[in-house]
């Protein structure tokens, strides 16, 4: 039997992965990427306190984390397209056309 | 039998996350992205919910993904190629990630009330109680998150077309 703390650790390990991903990087698409596994990493938590815990719960959240992550995604790229599309960057510094 | 399959999955997941943020091509990241979310998927098997394995690697892999390798494709990322990381406070955000991780491990390692939770017996049928959850108990937020997505999809073809057309 795998104990749950050892769950919980790779979800924040992956977390952390993801968070690294996020501040370091400077590409907008590996931005989202990385989100997308602290995204990940949230569910892998949740499924853990659901079988541990014999609770249901978890697995219905994980579906709505889930659906929130792909509609999440499909605004994301949208803008991304529109804003190569327009200024013609994917940097994320240079995205600040609402502080001009 | 179980731990060596979790650290065989976990050990995996762990190695392609780093791919996906350390690699220098975003096509790379999104095949590591994929690797990560199909052990992601498996280690769900190991924690009873078949249901949510399927769902991540149909979500995920099957559409996630492959936008994304479709938005990569479409645009130009030649020039997204070069300095991969900001300059700079490399150091600060990576220490400040670092600390906060290992305080988090250390805190979920140290604590004696998850050491003591086990499951009691399986739950019966988790697709089959899962979804009569979804259905009863949760249907206001069901539809509520239907909603949600249809509005995404709408707002995401209005972002993605041409302005003057």
């Amino acid at each position: 039997m795998v104990p749950l703390a050892w769950y919980l650790v790779l979800a924040a390990v992956l977390f952390i992965i993801g968070l690294v991903g996020v501040l370091v990087r400077r590409s907008v698409l590996i931005v989202l990427m990385s989100l997308e596994l602290m995204l990940n990493s949230v569910n892998i938590n949740l499924l853990a306190f659901s079988y541990y815990l014999q609770d249901i719960r978890g697995q219905v959240l994980a579906v709505f984390v889930i659906t929130i992550t792909a509609a999440e995604v499909a605004v994301a790229l949208a803008i991304v397209v529109a804003m190569m599309r327009n200024r013609n960057t994917l940097h994320v510094d240079q995205i600040n056309l609402m502080s001009d | 039998m179980e731990k060596v399959f979790f650290l065989l999955f976990a050990a995996t997941a762990i190695a392609s996350a780093l791919g996906v943020v350390l690699a220098k091509n975003p096509v790379h990241s999104a095949l590591s992205l994929i690797a990560c979310f199909i052990q992601v998927a498996a280690l769900f098997i190991l924690l009873r919910s078949p249901f949510l394995a399927v769902v991540q690697i149909f979500v995920y892999v099957g559409t996630t993904i492959v936008l994304f390798i479709i938005v990569i494709v479409m645009l130009d990322i030649r020039q997204a190629k070069f300095d991969r990381f900001i300059p700079g406070n490399l150091l600060g955000a990576c220490s400040v990630a670092l600390m906060l991780g290992g305080i988090m491990v250390a805190m979920l390692l140290r604590s004696e009330r998850l050491a003591a939770l086990t499951p009691q017996g399986e739950l019966s049928g988790t697709t089959d109680e899962l979804g009569k959850a979804i259905f009863t108990q949760y249907l206001l937020p069901f539809e509520v998150v239907s909603v949600i997505l249809l509005v995404a999809l709408i707002g995401a073809i209005i972002l993605a077309k041409k302005e003057n057309t």
